[in-house]
């Protein structure tokens, strides 16, 4: 052999499948939209806390922010409620999904149990929280239910069931809304598992299911759903809408007291205001870290239990509890949402009176003008943020699939920071930085700051279904002599269809959900129907707080079931596809 | 009719370990060779390779001619290098008619040519009339059939076959070999099939190598196991660099 067929010979082939430029760029350009504004936020953020902040008189370093804040009447006891609600909802949501999973080993949800869900998953926080507050409150639902019969009530009694001190209302609304995410989060994990094989194989070696569920499915499946938690927890530990909503206010919970000194007429404030903002940061991870050490110790601690080769628990009668309060938080959730209609569409409703005494339609169509400026926004907003992250989301999974190099793909989890990072410690950071390129108080703001947030849904919804078509099917059309383009929009796209508008509607649920956002990228001046249901929410206009957070609750729903039922319809249902080669 | 399927000093590795030591072979139009190996050997890398869908892990070296067209440097849809699976990855949410136009030359312009043309290969394959059909209705031996129209109503000037036959049963297995093959020398191009089916060699009545897999590196010698229907391997054309 000849030295120059021999260098010939090794030099590496030519890359076959040539990217376009736009295609090789989507990772960079995602994580570029991405990272700027959260480490600008953090940046803008930090900066303050420490009393820097040229714009308003901050040029030295100090650590006077961090004195005015912890002189601040109330401070401990609004840590100690986020501590409370945020750990207590995370730690019983956990709980009662695992619970529940495992009293319903081996089943998956039936469809009624998927559609029952589905209202409670589309709507946003704060639409569930007004409406948890129609049924909590002292002239809620629940109380005309049990009134006068039972209580001897005529009045509404004066008692804070809602508000109330100890932020249970808050926990109870954040577990309403966080356990069926987490569910939903379990039961599509464990469908990738063979569970009901396990559970037979442990059965045949003498344990029992729930003793089977916990040793051998949970560690499996605990990995998949550790992200989800993890955002559980951060969102949990650091919520806004809810906690004006639900939680007390005097003091309030530590996220909200950081808004009303960002929010304040004194500029002053905005100092401790960021101080505020930091610690709530520190809050949150400081307990990703102690969940984390306490993943890493009952692991340890799992695997001599497990080795200990016990096979019977009295763990039974505990899952079936937590079936039971599953069951029953997706019903508070459902009646909710029904309260939300109920009381948009009521004409006179006393007291004890169960139903309203008239329907009447009048209220609907009297607040029509005030209600189009805000829904066009919403719809707008979300249309908006959630096309611009399918198309990123698009083009980062077909770059991965051309073969991308794999640091592009391994700094992809850094999309998920967003949901980890308090959205109040990096959201006035990132108001300075579009007051900077003067886009603050604009739609483009808001979209942006939206994208933030649906992005990482999107990706979510899309990566598996993406990644899991076989390969195949593209390899043979390329081979058939389809160029790339052709491949993508006549067999890639038709082929998962479903998931891209599943995933698209998860976009629009995620961008009509946010609110601090809203509020800070959009200056105030950028209203949404999420800013003005919970702005209604603390006045006493239940009709018209019904309304707005009846269509916030609708949008997302009927998104949904536009995604679904336009893929019903095809006429070749699509198969599931086959392993990869 | 289409020139020889040539391969150059091709080699390919994963990581460290060699699957393909430099391999030089030359398939004439109307010919078949069979390359045998135990499964995890690299034949279907190998396929993959040539048709220039080659994934990213893979480090591959060498380069592919048909007649005086060099591929390799193509990209897959200009090289009209045709695989067939042994799963007929009919697009599901296509028609049967519609799987064959994707795969159809754009050259034929006119709907009602394309229709035709899609109607006479469906007839000649003992499918007429089943065009509107969804592909999930057919049954395997049919799905097969279609798949294979598909890929030669697509014109290529040389056929891979990765194990094609595997997931049939021994009856249709057979019918369809004759299927195949009698389709593949009526287009008169080269085949190259990968198997580790001995009676798919023997069926193919062309030369055979074996993929001889060891910790040092792949080595790749005439068949073993070669037929007395397989042709000597020199005749064949197909020239061997064993090692590294």
């Amino acid at each position: 052999m000849s030295g120059t067929t021999l260098q010939r010979g090794l030099a590496p082939a030519p890359a076959p499948v040539a990217m376009p430029f736009w295609l090789r760029q989507a990772p960079r350009v995602t994580l570029a939209l991405f990272l700027a504004p959260v480490a600008a936020g953090l940046l803008g953020t930090v900066l303050p806390a420490f009393g820097y902040l040229p714009a308003i008189g901050g040029r030295a370093v100090t650590l006077a922010p961090w004195r005015i804040l912890f002189r601040q009447p109330g401070i401990g006891t609004a840590i100690g409620l986020s501590l409370a609600s945020g750990l207590g909802a995370t730690a019983l949501s956990v709980l009662l999904v695992f619970g529940c999973c495992a009293h319903w080993a081996g089943r998956q949800p039936g469809r009624i149990g998927r559609s029952v869900l589905a209202p409670v998953l589309a709507a946003p926080h704060a639409a569930l929280a007004i409406g948890l507050a129609f049924l909590l409150a002292p002239s809620g639902w629940i109380v005309r239910a049990l009134s006068p019969w039972l209580t001897g009530w005529r009045q509404p009694p004066d008692i804070a069931t809602v508000q109330d001190p100890y932020g249970l209302a808050l926990t109870a609304g954040l577990l309403v809304k966080e356990v069926p995410f987490l569910l939903l989060m379990t039961v599509s994990a464990l469908g990738q598992l063979p569970v009901a094989r396990t559970l037979e194989a442990a059965a045949a070696l003498g344990y029992d299911r729930a003793s089977a569920w916990v040793k051998l499915i949970l560690p499996q499946v605990y990995g998949q759903v550790r992200l989800p938690i993890y955002a559980v927890l951060a969102y949990a530990l650091s919520v806004v809408d809810m906690s004006l909503i639900l939680g007390p206010s005097n003091p309030p919970t530590l996220s909200v007291l950081a808004l009303q000194w960002f929010t304040a007429p004194d500029v002053r404030m905005y100092f401790p205001a960021a101080a505020a903002a930091l610690l709530q940061l520190a809050v949150v991870l400081g307990s990703i870290g102690v969940l984390r050490a306490l993943e890493l110790g009952i692991g340890r601690v799992g695997r001599c239990w497990i080795a200990a080769g016990r096979r019977r628990s009295r763990a039974a009668p505990v899952l079936r509890l937590a079936a039971v309060g599953v069951c029953g938080l997706t019903l508070l959730g459902v009646l909710s949402l029904v309260a939300l209609a109920l009381w948009s569409g009521a004409a006179g409703w006393r007291f004890p009176a169960l139903w309203p005494r008239h329907w009447s339609a009048a209220q609907w169509i009297r607040q029509i003008g005030t209600v189009a400026w805000p829904l066009g926004t919403t719809v707008g907003v979300a249309a908006a943020s959630s096309l611009a992250a399918l198309l990123l989301v698009l083009g980062c999974l077909e770059n991965e699939q051309h073969g991308a190099a794999v640091p592009a793909r391994r700094s992809l989890w850094l999309l998920y920071l967003p949901l980890l990072v308090p959205q109040i410690a990096f959201l006035f950071g990132m108001q300075v930085l579009l007051t900077v390129c003067r886009l603050d108080g604009t739609l483009i703001a808001v979209i942006w700051s939206h994208l933030l947030f649906v992005l990482p849904y999107v990706f979510l919804a899309l990566a598996d279904p993406w990644r899991s078509l076989d390969q195949r099917y593209a390899r043979t059309a390329l081979c058939l002599g389809a160029s790339p383009r052709r491949v993508f929009l006549r067999i890639k796209l038709p082929l998962l269809l479903r998931p891209v508008l599943v995933a698209a509607a998860v976009g629009l649920a995620v961008s009509i959900d946010q609110y601090l956002p809203t509020i800070f990228a959009g200056a105030g001046r950028v209203v949404t129907l999420t800013t003005e249901a919970v702005t209604l929410a603390s006045g006493g206009d239940r009709r018209m707080t019904g309304i707005f957070g009846l269509l916030q609750a609708v949008i997302p729903l009927g998104a949904y079931c536009i995604a679904i039922g336009a893929t019903a319809a095809r006429r070749f249902a699509p198969q599931p596809t086959e392993g990869r080669s | 009719m289409s020139g020889a399927l040539r391969l150059e000093r091709v080699t390919i590795s994963l990581a460290t370990r060699v699957l393909i030591p430099p391999l030089e072979l030359s398939i004439m139009p109307g010919e078949v060779l069979t390359l045998m190996g135990p499964s995890g050997s690299g034949k279907s890398t190998l396929l993959n390779f040539l048709g220039g869908t080659l994934p990213g892990a893979f480090r591959a070296s060498g380069r592919v001619w048909i007649g005086e067209r060099e591929v390799s440097a193509l990209a897959p849809q200009q090289r009209r290098i045709g695989i067939l699976f042994q799963d007929d990855l009919l697009f599901p949410h296509l028609s049967v008619g519609e799987n064959l136009a994707f795969g159809l030359e754009a050259s034929l312009r006119t709907r009602r040519a394309r229709a035709q043309r899609i109607e006479a290969a469906l007839a000649e394959a003992g499918l007429a009339g089943f065009a509107p059909r969804d592909p999930a209705t057919l049954s395997g031996g049919q799905r097969a059939r279609v798949a294979l129209l598909r890929l030669l109503l697509a014109a290529p000037e040389a056929l891979l076959l990765d194990e094609p036959f595997n997931k049939l049963d021994a009856a249709l297995r057979a019918e369809f070999r004759r299927f195949v093959f009698a389709r593949a020398a009526a287009a008169g191009v080269p085949v190259l099939m990968v198997t580790h089916d001995a009676t798919d060699a023997q069926a193919a009545a062309g030369a055979v190598l074996e993929i001889v897999p060891a910790p040092e590196g792949a080595s790749i010698a005439p068949g073993a196991r070669r037929t007395q229907a397989a042709a000597p391997v020199q005749s064949a054309g197909a020239t061997v660099a064993e090692g590294l």
